[in-house]
């Protein structure tokens, strides 16, 4: 069964139409990378996904329902599925602890203390033991980044989406956050990441997808796609890309 | 320094709940809105003596059973219906102030609108107020020697009855001294609040 099905998906802010029928499948435990220059559509289609962007046309299913239908209970749908973000938006004024109990405590209903030992294994697990009770403003933005994913983590999602999770960090950090989604694709958690970093995407991913323009213009598995697009478009891209010693 | 404490404990609840009435999104709560709004236009353009004078002598002369005829009271109705008005503007620009990611980063883990007002974007706000709330109360609490107008006794008041009892007009000073007494530790409280809160979020940052 796929994890997520995208069909026709459409979208427009105003008269910007950044979606024009988006097409997707993504299968469970599969790792798909949305690749694209910025203004592609990348984000707007992971905030789609998660409901954080309201659908014009088209329809998303995740884990066999219909996430898109209306009436549909968009609380319980967001909390199966995982959002990282490229600013990590933390919450400033709650510790690292705090940050990651707040939805299981809220939204799932786990005692102060059953949450409490989840996020202390979760971040263990992460490197991340001795934050427990920092604040975010004290963290590195590649710590605050795996706090974020931490954070996503904690509701036991079966889907994550990663929005260019690495963009905003300094290059020598952008690696621990790397380690932490390899780690992930290696559990077998189905992802769907928009990112600039090609030789991540050239790893990680099962299957890359080329943005252009609001709609999948290319997508195959990573060898071929950069080594031998198809698409006049896709290799403008990827000459810029190397141009930019990025791949 | 009653009527202020009253009048403050109430403010801040109503203010709150006003500008959270007016942050609300979507065409439903457009009606809300609007009358959140017209509230606080009117009531900030409203000189308070008037609203006082008119509740305070206005309400009880209306000798209606059920209503309470305390000058005091109808103080506070006035106090709470003026600042609430300005309190609210205050709150509401720390509403604003939070960035919309918080918010949906909130959301996105499956959080009610409620649920991320409350955890996330409220305490921020709040904390982002301090200084400007107390700026309003410093002025509430000024605003209480104009209850005095209408009979409540309030430090300004109880000075004036001294001074026309024997001329002494040092009991205007006395008065002066007895709301700068209350307000400089409240400043001084508040900014020992935003340097803990400060000093918490940052402390051993680079």
């Amino acid at each position: 069964m796929s994890a997520v099905t995208i069909e026709g998906l459409h979208k427009r802010f105003g008269r910007n139409e950044v979606l024009r029928g988006i097409d997707l499948d993504v299968a469970e435990h599969e790792v798909v990378c949305l690749i694209g220059a910025s203004g592609s559509g990348k984000s707007t289609l992971l905030r789609c996904v998660n409901l954080l962007e309201p659908v014009d046309r088209g329809r998303i299913v995740v884990g066999g329902e219909e996430i898109t239908s209306p009436g549909v209970d968009v609380n319980r749908i967001r909390r199966g599925i995982g959002i990282v973000f490229q600013a990590y938006n933390l919450f400033p004024h709650m510790s690292v602890l705090e940050n990651v109990t707040l939805a299981p405590r809220k939204a799932l209903g786990l005692s102060r203390r059953e949450a409490a030992e989840q996020a202390t294994e979760l971040l263990a697990r992460f490197g991340l033991a001795d934050k427990r009770d920092d604040y975010p403003d004290r963290l590195s933005g590649g710590q605050q980044q795996r706090v974020a994913i931490v954070r996503a983590l904690a509701m036991r999602p079966e889907l994550m989406l990663l929005d260019e999770v690495t963009s905003a960090l300094d290059p020598e950090l952008v690696a621990e956050v790397l380690r932490v989604i390899r780690e992930l694709a290696e559990g077998g958690m189905t992802m769907l990441i928009a990112t600039h970093e090609m030789g991540f995407a050239r790893d990680i991913a099962g299957r890359v997808c080329f943005l252009d323009a609001g709609v999948i213009l290319e997508q195959g598995p990573p060898e071929r796609i950069f080594s031998a697009p198809e698409q006049p478009r896709t290799r403008q891209f990827l000459d810029r890309i190397i141009e930019a010693g990025r791949l | 320094m009653k009527i202020f404490c009253i009048a403050e404990a109430i403010i801040l609840v109503t203010a709150l709940a006003l500008a959270v009435l007016r942050s609300l999104p979507g065409p439903v709560f457009f009606p809300v809105r609007v009358l959140a709004i017209a509230y606080a236009d009117f009531f900030r353009g409203v000189p308070t003596i008037l609203v006082i004078a008119l509740l305070g002598f206005g309400a009880p002369a209306l000798a209606i059973d059920g209503i309470p005829t305390s000058t005091t009271f109808w103080g506070v109705v006035s106090l709470v219906l003026i600042y609430t008005a300005y309190v609210s503007e205050v709150y509401r620009a720390g509403i604003e102030s939070v960035h919309p990611s918080q918010e949906a980063a909130a959301r996105s883990l499956g959080l009610t609108r409620g649920q991320a007002l409350a955890s996330v974007v409220l305490p921020q706000a709040v904390r982002r107020v301090i200084p400007p709330l107390l700026n309003d109360f410093i002025g509430l609490q000024k605003d209480t020697a104009l209850v005095g107008i209408v009979g409540a006794v309030e430090a300004f008041k109880q000075a004036q009855i001294e001074v026309s009892a024997d001329f002494n007009f040092t009991h205007y000073l006395v008065a002066a001294t007895l709301f700068v007494a209350i307000t400089i530790p409240l400043a001084r409280f508040t900014d020992w609040l935003v340097a803990r809160d400060r000093r918490r979020r940052l402390a051993g940052a680079a």
